[in-house]
């Protein structure tokens, strides 16, 4: 199977075409940062509180909102974060608090304000048993070998440990970390009647369950953001260094403005969905994994044309590129075609955790893939003609340089 | 098939062997379904934000220890002047690593530099800018470094002791790279931090110092009134709660102690919780002391029988009981404690007090529940990805996209088994490291196919375009391999936790990558080959 065999596309005669087009996409990235003010950075990167709580029932996010209100946060942020892909995020809630007062100390305290308001809105009224839905599963063996209610005794060894473990996996797994009565319990290994009537007689279970709890202090964030920066950065510097080393300094340059380009018009992307996804570090991995993907395309199309300049030394290097591209375009489009898909995939199922993530990936494959052809190969072009070559230029990579001198020494 | 190729499948089929071996054969070699995949959940370590749990940073405030010396050698400093009747102006504490002496005769100077040279050697003298006859004794870096070195080794060690007694499974308690002073710690299946926080934070500095007036003061002020607006010397107030006659607490009071500790909670030997002996249903924690410091405590109680002995912890009277007969290396802390108190307590004192305090910077708190949806979710999707990868190489290269299907299966199985033999943890930046490993596979085979069927187009033989394809398409999967790997090394030694997660599994992948997809493909084609009719179509 083929879909199409070595077209005849001319790709630098649309470089205009590709710079209008990276221009426009790089202006509105542009506009839609100056009208945020800038990225939507998550926790990690400005600090700040984050609780996700999954409800029994649906959220009254209105209620949680004036709950908070009257607990003293006011700039609190309360809003659904249920994903398609997951029966039993439905109910999910995110709460976000940011920086309330200074220091490390207002935050850990903004975490447990958000806590208790939700204790005293939405927990079991006037109880003092722990919730069932928050327990650890150390904790819960220890319950059931003190109440015994196997009546086992000495002879219990880890029997309640394992049980405790059962009791938790199908809370968690089967009815998504939350219960709302103990006899969903009833189909547990182990649980028989006595068992669920000594968790009815311990136990307590809330309406709502902490999913995921997330404190970052302004210090801690500010770092995290400086040295994301800085690793991207010489990142890069290394990767130039090495295209130029095999190649010449232009096509490392241009291979690295290329991607420059793609994590600009991501991020751009990032603040045109500012409501939806916000940067955090599992976003930084996938734009560190965009500048890996999109600097092999690259790499690859110019490893033809330093093979091509070699073959056809008459041809104007223009005519070079079109063909190399066009060469490897039947490639191009099957790698990038697979990898889009696979970031799909993820994007669609691949649940909420991942979905900043993908959603970087999928904008940043297709980016990736244009700039290769779209960007680092028309600046290599413009500048050969700049330097008035345009014609031939010698692209032999600066190794080879060395060895052809040596061997021209060493013939004289 | 010829020798040669015989060897290259062998080493092959060892590494497969070895790679199988180290994911499913630990520790014992499985004779169930159930021991392959408990083994395999064995070996492979899931990050927090896989598995659920609770991730802390924190950071010791090391320049209280700093601070705390200078405190010690402050004190020590006046004593001595005062022994060796060196009369001087004013002495003061400028920071945390400075003390400040004013107006020292000259006639004194000569004496002040021998005894900062003999009896503190951790402080330097210098000439006090602006000052005449003033001296600057500033503590020496390397003593700073040395005390900062210190503290952090022993917080980390107390805190280390202090989670153990949680009983939580393989808690890691690690220093952290950002700092000299931050330590991480990493609580698997906690669903609520909240009391390990206060374990790990609570100081523990436990003293037993006697009490000089019975009576708590109500405020600093009245004590300070009781006795003409100065302390008596060698004496402390210390705040804590008021016992009223039936037990209940009485409000916030000001004890008058003598300033020297009889006990410190260094000469604990163990701490236990138990029952109340006084206070029905409340708990208490028992102790009892070191033998050294039963030879004080024994003599010292006996010479003060019917005074009263304050327990102090953290700043904070607890008790003050009256010593009714002399106390060997026996004792008792109460205050009301409910059951869970009196055992945290008795763990944070038989773990000993942190040398500074702490302050946390990041809490990160995964449900066990949420980490369950990831893994099914990122499993789910990256499989389903896998499975529509493979199925489109195969329908498009027909029988090679077979061979491309191996090579980016075997990759996946070299890289899972190198990062559970390893000990390698798998995090979610890490799965997107798994992602970018399988997409540079598939371009590496999509590379070597392509250039294989432009050979074959240009009329070359099976053999030499299948040759001359893998020693093009070879040159540029170089290039892009080790322009990965450049980066990828970058980010390992600049990038913070999650960033060097990724980093770690895509270098992983991308050298198992140039194996498949390069060593492998090629023995699998080359083998093809040697079946085949030399006039047959290659199948590709």
């Amino acid at each position: 199977m083929e879909f199409f065999h070595e077209p005849k596309i001319d790709w630098m005669g649309k470089a205009k075409y590709f710079a209008t087009l990276s221009l426009c996409l790089l202006l509105i990235g542009a506009v839609a940062a100056i009208r945020h003010h800038g990225l939507h950075y998550g926790i990690d990167f400005k600090g700040g509180t984050m609780v996700i709580v999954r409800f029994s029932s649906a959220p009254p996010i209105g209620r949680i909102r004036s709950a908070l209100d009257a607990a003293g946060l006011k700039n609190n942020e309360v809003t659904s974060s249920s994903d398609i892909s997951n029966a039993n995020s439905r109910n999910d809630v995110m709460i976000r608090v940011e920086q309330n007062g200074e220091g490390e100390d207002a935050l850990n305290a903004a975490k447990q304000t958000i806590l208790t308001a939700l204790e005293k809105n939405f927990g079991t009224p006037s109880s003092s048993k722990p919730d069932f839905n928050a327990v650890a599963v150390p904790d819960l063996a220890n319950y059931l070998t003190r109440r015994d209610p196997l009546l086992l005794q000495t002879s219990a060894g880890d029997r309640y440990t394992q049980l405790a473990q059962a009791l938790i996996a199908a809370r968690d797994r089967d009815h998504g970390g939350i219960l709302t009565n103990f006899n969903q319990l009833n189909g547990v290994e182990g649980a028989n009647s006595a068992v669920i009537a000594a968790l009815n007689d311990g136990f307590s279970l809330n309406t709502f369950s902490v999913l995921n709890a997330q404190v970052v202090g302004p210090t801690v964030g500010a770092q995290l953001r400086r040295q994301a920066i800085l690793a991207t950065l010489y990142a890069l510097a290394g990767m130039l260094i090495y295209v130029a080393f095999r190649f010449e300094w232009i096509y490392g340059s241009a291979a690295v403005i290329a991607v420059f380009h793609d994590v600009l018009i991501t991020l751009g992307f990032f603040c045109l969905f500012y409501d939806k996804f916000e940067i955090s570090l599992t976003v930084i991995a996938a734009l560190l994994t965009l500048v890996g993907y999109s600097m092999n395309d690259t790499i690859v199309i110019f490893d033809r044309v330093r093979e091509n300049l070699r073959l056809m030394r008459r041809e104007p290097l223009p005519v070079i590129i079109n063909r190399s591209i066009n060469q490897t375009l039947s490639r191009t489009i099957l790698t990038s075609g697979l990898t889009f898909l696979t970031v799909f995939l993820l994007f669609v199922f691949g649940g909420q955790v991942l979905r900043s993530f993908s959603f970087a990936m999928v904008v940043g494959v297709v980016i990736g893939t244009y700039s290769s052809f779209g960007i680092a190969a028309p600046i290599v072009v413009i500048w050969n003609k700049w330097r008035g070559q345009g014609a031939t230029v010698p692209v032999a990579s600066s190794a080879e340089k060395r060895a052809e001198k040596r061997l021209a020494t060493a013939r004289r | 098939m010829d020798s040669n190729l015989k060897w290259k499948a062998i080493f092959i089929l060892a590494v497969v062997v070895i790679c199988l071996y180290g994911l499913f054969g630990f520790p014992s070699f499985p004779t169930s379904w159930a021991q392959v995949t408990g083994n395999f959940q064995n070996r492979m370590q899931l990050g927090l934000d896989l598995r659920g749990g609770s991730h802390l940073v924190l950071q010791v405030q090391v320049q209280e220890a700093v601070t705390n010396h200078t405190d010690q050698i402050y004190d020590a400093l006046q004593d001595q002047l005062h022994k060796q009747n060196i009369t001087t102006g004013e002495i003061r504490e400028l920071n945390g690593t400075q003390i400040l002496i004013r107006n020292v005769p000259p006639a004194s100077t000569g004496a002040l530099q021998a005894l900062v040279q003999n009896q503190f050697p951790d402080f330097t003298m210098s000439q006090a800018a602006g000052e005449q006859n003033g001296f600057l004794l500033t503590m020496r870096a390397s003593v700073i470094a040395d005390i900062e070195q210190q503290t952090m080794d022993q917080s980390l060690e107390t805190i280390r002791r202090r989670i153990s007694g949680l009983g939580l499974k393989e808690p890691n308690v690690a220093p952290t790279g950002r700092g000299q002073d931050e330590i991480l710690v990493e609580l698997p299946g906690e669903g609520d931090p909240t009391r390990a926080k206060q374990i790990i934070q609570a100081g523990g500095q436990l003293k037993f110092q006697l009490v000089l007036d019975d009576n708590p003061y109500p405020s600093e002020a009245a004590a300070l009134a009781t006795h003409g607006g100065v302390l008596p010397l060698g004496s402390e107030l210390i705040p804590g709660k008021i016992e009223s006659a039936g037990g209940q607490s009485g409000g916030q009071g000001w004890y008058l102690l003598n300033r020297s500790p009889v006990v410190t909670g260094a000469d604990l030997r163990h701490a236990t919780p138990g029952p109340d002996g006084n206070q029905p249903g409340f708990y208490q924690v028992n102790f009892s002391v070191s033998n050294e410091a039963a030879k004080r405590l024994g003599p010292f109680t006996g010479a003060n029988v019917g005074h009263r002995m304050a327990v102090v912890l953290d700043g904070q009277v607890q008790s003050d009981p009256v010593i009714e007969a002399q106390i060997n290396d026996q004792g008792y802390i109460e205050g009301n404690f409910t059951q869970q108190q009196a055992e945290d307590l008795s763990e944070i004192l038989n773990a000993g007090a942190l040398p500074a305090s702490i302050r946390y910077l990041e809490e990160r708190t995964i449900g066990p529940s949420l980490g369950a949806d990831s893994i099914r979710e990122g499993v789910q999707a990256s499989v389903a990805s896998l499975i529509a990868v493979w199925i489109f190489l195969v329908v498009y290269y027909r029988l090679s996209g077979i061979n491309a299907v191996v090579a980016l299966l075997l990759n996946l199985v070299i890289l899972i088994a190198f990062m559970a033999i390893s000990g390698s943890t798998l995090t979610l930046p890490g799965i997107a490291g798994v992602v970018l490993t399988i997409g540079m596979g598939v371009d590496s085979n999509v590379l070597v196919f392509e250039r294989i069927r432009e050979e074959l187009r240009n009329g070359k033989a099976n053999a030499s375009a299948v040759d001359v394809g893998f020693d093009k398409a070879f040159l540029t999967i170089i290039d892009t391999h080790i322009t990965t790997l450049v980066s990828a090394a970058f980010l390992f030694l600049f990038g913070s936790g999650p960033v060097k997660g990724f980093a770690i599994t895509l270098t992983i992948g991308l050298l198992a990558n140039l194996f498949t997809s390069v060593y492998v493909s090629r023995v699998i084609f080359d083998w093809h080959l040697s079946r085949m009719n030399r006039e047959a179509e290659l199948s590709i």
